[in-house]
């Protein structure tokens, strides 16, 4: 079960107290979300895992500035979120692609696959490495501005005005490149589903 | 009025979130009833969703957890001993 808001407050309260053991509990809920993040951003293991450790030690730092007006989750994500991007900078060694955020929000043609066999998910297809390996790479391919949005309301669950914050952008911007993410990730994966289903097609259920 | 299939690929992502407003989400419906190919979409970018948040799609490498406490150990102790 999550931790309720309270609960948290409570243990953050007594952390800051002195009681700093207690930093172990608090952030246990959310190792896998910091990890996945940052992995999702650097689409490296190693970098990934050092990055986590970095965002809990930066969390504890400036824990005193967590003024619970967000959820302590999304200030953790927040954390984590520039962790990846700092690191990603560090390698590229400058500053990624950035986009005209108005001319951003008054564009909309994306066309998704068009036909897709795969409807159901196939239990076996869950089971699959490949799959997984591919829907990985696919979320990692994806430019950095969509794939910030996606990880954190795909993957994270943030809802839009969460996400907004953790990324300091407007909520319809998080709406426009949410809708992108996706649709670029339909279109990536629907050839990878079809084979993952071929029995069930899609002209086969019509003229059934 | 017939709506037209682009219409609602634009809007996939709003059916999905449940953030239509109640006409779009009316019109919508129906296009979905008679349009296989919108239909087919929706649910294979829903499908895509579901496994990309399912919990087997990214996994923690092994000893992720026990690193990361113990090198959190080492600050927290850093800090006790400063104060």
């Amino acid at each position: 079960m999550p931790p309720t808001m309270e609960s948290e407050k409570e243990l953050i309260a007594r952390i800051l107290a002195g009681d700093t053991e207690l930093f172990h509990e608090l952030i246990r809920p959310y190792e896998k979300m910091v990890f996945v993040t940052i992995f999702a951003m650097v689409r490296n293991e190693a970098e990934a895992e050092d990055g986590a450790q970095e965002t809990m030690i930066s969390a504890f730092r400036h824990l005193k500035s967590f003024r619970g007006e967000s959820k302590f989750s999304t200030w953790l994500v927040t954390i984590a979120m520039n962790e990846g991007r700092r690191r990603l900078r560090k390698a590229k060694g400058m500053p990624t692609d950035s986009l005209d955020e108005d001319k951003e929000e008054h564009e909309g043609d994306f066309t998704p696959a068009a036909l897709t066999d795969w409807r159901e998910i196939p239990l076996e297809a869950l089971e699959k490495k490949e799959l997984r390996a591919k829907i990985r790479e696919a979320v990692e391919e994806l430019p950095e501005l969509y794939r910030e949005v996606l990880v954190l309301r795909d993957l994270e669950e943030l809802n839009q005005e969460e996400t907004a914050q953790a990324l300091g952008i407007k909520v319809n911007l998080v709406k426009v490149r949410l809708h992108r993410a996706r649709m670029m990730l339909q279109k990536k994966l629907v050839p990878y589903l079809k084979s993952a289903n071929p029995a069930k097609g899609f002209f086969g259920r019509i003229f059934q | 009025m017939k709506l037209p299939c682009r219409y609602v690929w634009e809007h996939i992502s709003e059916y999905i979130d449940q953030r239509l407003d109640p006409q779009a989400l009316a019109d919508i419906e129906a296009h979905l009833e008679n349009c296989e190919v919108c239909s087919a979409i929706l649910d294979s970018t829903r499908n895509i969703l579901v496994l990309t948040a399912d919990n087997r799609t990214y996994e923690l490498p092994l000893g992720y957890s026990s690193r990361l406490h113990q090198r959190l150990e080492i600050e927290l102790r850093k800090v006790s001993e400063d104060s």
